[in-house]
């Protein structure tokens, strides 16, 4: 059995393509339904995000099954084939597991580290679960590669720093006020960039906010979004000690906030630290307010400067992963190619038994005169004489399993023997009872 | 049998030394929890060591330099397990065991034998006192490691410097805490070491206060920490003020220490 993988993401299509080829989660039954009818398709999982939408999949018939697959997606969204099939890849064997590992591992991902994706393929696998459309292979599969991710997140560094402007800040914040559950935010002006921070900060438990802005009906309507208080901006020099955290993006020509503002407010806060984040251009807060101990002042450029260097990291980070993922490759690898061995040997040695006994039974009953114990001795020969057969073909087998060349070995005997046959009849056998 | 215990003790203190260091450069959280394993280990040896010498001697080993040296050395580790248990800090490591480690090293190196103490020794209240001392100066060595990474880390906020340090560094709070926390714990034993240490000098030369050079420098060390807790707590000396205050009185205290051969018998 193979696993492949047919699917598009962010480098291969445009998000015009990939909006087309989308499967919508709340209507995934029929697609998955759909992919198991697909002939030499036996287990199946889709993912489907904004940066790439993936199918999963077990074949026996790698090239057969790859091929169905990527029509299957263009049929599905009513698509010109010709106009899908230049934008989709396709894997299997080791290079399908290598893929779904980095996916799901965030090393494919257009911000490498960002943790939505593990969740994301997560969710798909639970529909595929729910629907059954995912097997034995596939569970595991997809749980492995849940682990690796997992593994990659907690033994490289890869998504501990912050790639936004926004979340910079509270990394930033954390780093001089420890804890944040017990500190306030204040929001000086209006801004996207300063909301968006100020949201993030309440998300890492910050304890409330306050928001002053010129236009006091502006401020209120803000502070009611976060469940803050709105401050007059007449008076918020009066307020500023109340704040731990102050994010100042005013439209205002010249400076707010001074030096002597920032002594006065340590003075009150008796030297416990704060930390402001200018985002004004230009700048709301005076740079000599930095120069005040216990001050902390930071601007814009700080952060994306820290963004930078963080993705900078994440990138050498992600050299680490790759090792990490090579590793689980070969055990998984190994997993995969010893699961068909045992089946195998079982459905061998009962085709090997059931002439055995055919043949064992016919002499037996043609024999007249048997002496006593004759049927147990010819039994105990024939039975000795099979296992002495299989035993190198049974040892050489398990051996290949650990070899990764195992599929020629059992196709070869399963077709040499029938095996096929006699396993559907088992099969069956097991189901009428 | 104490020999034993004690170079294993040097070993691992010296393995937990080097793993430490490397975590400055290198980041792996397995290296971290093994330092604080190995350290784990070397500090219940350190421990059976004393216990053992303890239980040898007849008395409590703190009676000269080289006892007394690897008792600070002890206090140290076991004061360090205690905040890194409670705040996560193995970074603190990097700072504050190697120094323990050169203290246990310099231990070793001392000579030392059997011999009957003196009767001067043979009081509670000396061991008491010792006891004591002791562990408010490990306190204060902690205070002064933190004080260190506090003022490195408050030196890359204030310049902009956003390196590999100061990503493992603590944050300024976390470590403000761990400073006050140990000076909290540390002047109170201080003042009971310096009370029954006064009992002691009673009861071995009839006066509770000479004005030796040890007891003069145990009250400058005792005013420098009760100003700097003063100040903290009520005018807010907090960040860069009492990390230097609190490097500054370590530095006193070891020149106490190491300085002064005492008085009376070593």
């Amino acid at each position: 059995m193979n696993i492949i993988v047919v699917g598009l993401s962010h480098k291969t299509a445009t998000v015009e393509i990939r909006e087309k080829v989308a499967f919508s989660p709340n209507q995934i039954e029929k697609p998955l339904c759909e992919l198991l009818r697909l002939e030499g398709i036996v287990e199946g999982v889709i993912v489907s995000t904004c940066n790439r939408v993936e199918i999963y999949a077990t074949t026996r018939d790698i090239a057969g099954g790859i091929a169905r697959i990527k029509r299957f997606m263009a049929d599905y969204h009513h698509l010109p084939f010709e106009a899908l099939e230049s934008h989709l890849y396709s894997y299997h064997a080791e290079a399908a597991i290598r893929h779904v590992f980095r996916v799901a591992s965030s090393l494919d991902s257009m911000v490498i580290g960002e943790p939505q994706i593990l969740g994301q393929i997560k969710t798909s696998y639970g529909y595929a679960a729910e629907f059954k459309s995912s097997g034995i292979i596939l569970n595991r599969f997809l749980h492995k590669a849940f682990s690796v991710a997992k593994r990659v997140r907690t033994e490289t560094k890869i998504a501990s720093s912050a790639v936004s402007v926004a979340f910079a800040a509270v990394e930033l914040a954390k780093k001089i006020l420890g804890d944040l559950s017990d500190k306030t935010v204040m929001l000086i002006g209006a801004g996207e960039m300063c909301e968006l921070a100020a949201k993030h900060f309440l998300n890492s438990g910050a304890k409330g906010v306050m928001v002053t802005n010129r236009t006091f009906e502006r401020a209120e309507r803000l502070a009611e979004e976060f469940g803050g208080e709105a401050v007059r901006f007449e008076s918020f020099l009066e307020h500023l000690h109340r704040a731990d955290i102050v994010l100042s993006s005013t439209g205002a020509p010249h400076c707010i906030i001074g030096p002597k503002d920032a002594e006065e407010v340590t003075r009150l806060r008796r030297s416990k630290p704060i930390f402001f984040i200018d985002i004004a251009v230009p700048r709301d807060i005076d740079p000599k307010v930095d120069d005040v101990e216990n001050v902390y002042l930071f601007t814009v450029d700080h952060l994306q400067e820290i963004v930078q260097a963080n993705l900078a990291q994440r990138n050498l980070e992600a050299e680490k992963a790759e090792q990490i993922i090579d590793q689980e490759i070969g055990q998984f690898h190994k997993w995969l190619s010893t699961l068909e061995v045992t089946p195998t040997i079982v459905a061998l040695r009962n085709r090997f038994d059931e002439i055995r006994r055919a043949e064992l039974d016919r002499t037996i009953s043609g024999w007249k005169d048997l002496p006593p114990d004759a049927e147990k001795r010819l039994d105990s020969l024939t039975m000795a004489l099979m296992n002495k057969l299989l035993h190198v073909p049974t040892a050489v087998l398990k051996k290949a399993g650990q070899g990764g060349r195992v599929d020629l070995y059992i196709d070869a005997l399963k077709q040499l023997f029938e095996l096929e046959a006699l396993q559907q009849e088992n099969e069956e056998l097991e189901l009428e009872e | 049998m104490t020999h034993t215990f004690f170079f294993l003790t040097v070993v691992l203190y010296g393995g937990a030394t080097a793993a430490y260091l490397a975590c400055l450069v290198l980041t792996s959280p397995r290296l971290t929890l093994w330092a604080g394993r190995v350290l784990t280990v070397g500090f219940i040896a350190h421990l059976l060591s004393t216990i053992h010498l303890a239980s040898r001697m007849k008395y409590f080993p703190l009676t000269n330099m080289q006892e007394s040296l690897s008792f600070f050395s002890l206090a140290i580790v076991g004061g360090f397990i205690y905040f890194e248990r409670k705040y996560k800090v193995a970074t603190l490591g990097s700072f504050v065991i190697p120094a323990a480690l050169i203290m246990l090293i310099a231990s070793s190196s001392l000579h030392s034998e059997a011999r009957q103490l003196p009767p001067i020794l043979q009081s509670n209240w000396f061991w008491f006192h010792a006891l004591l001392a002791f562990v408010s100066y490990a306190c204060f060595a902690i205070a002064a490691g933190v004080a260190v990474m506090y003022l490195i880390q408050r030196y890359f906020l204030k310049k902009k410097h956003f390196g590999a340090l100061f990503q493992k560094l603590p944050s300024l709070e976390t470590m403000d805490e761990i400073n006050y926390r140990c000076l909290a714990i540390g002047f109170p034993l201080l003042t009971f070491a310096i009370i029954s240490g006064s009992i002691w000098s009673e009861q071995a030369s009839g006066s509770y206060w000479v004005w030796d050079h040890k007891q003069t420098w145990s009250l400058i060390i005792w005013l420098i920490y009760a100003a700097l807790l003063h100040g903290r707590l009520t005018i807010g000396w907090r960040g860069k003020k009492a990390a230097i205050l609190s490097i500054l009185g370590f530095i006193v205290v070891l020149v106490t220490f190491l300085g002064m051969k005492h008085s009376i018998t070593w």
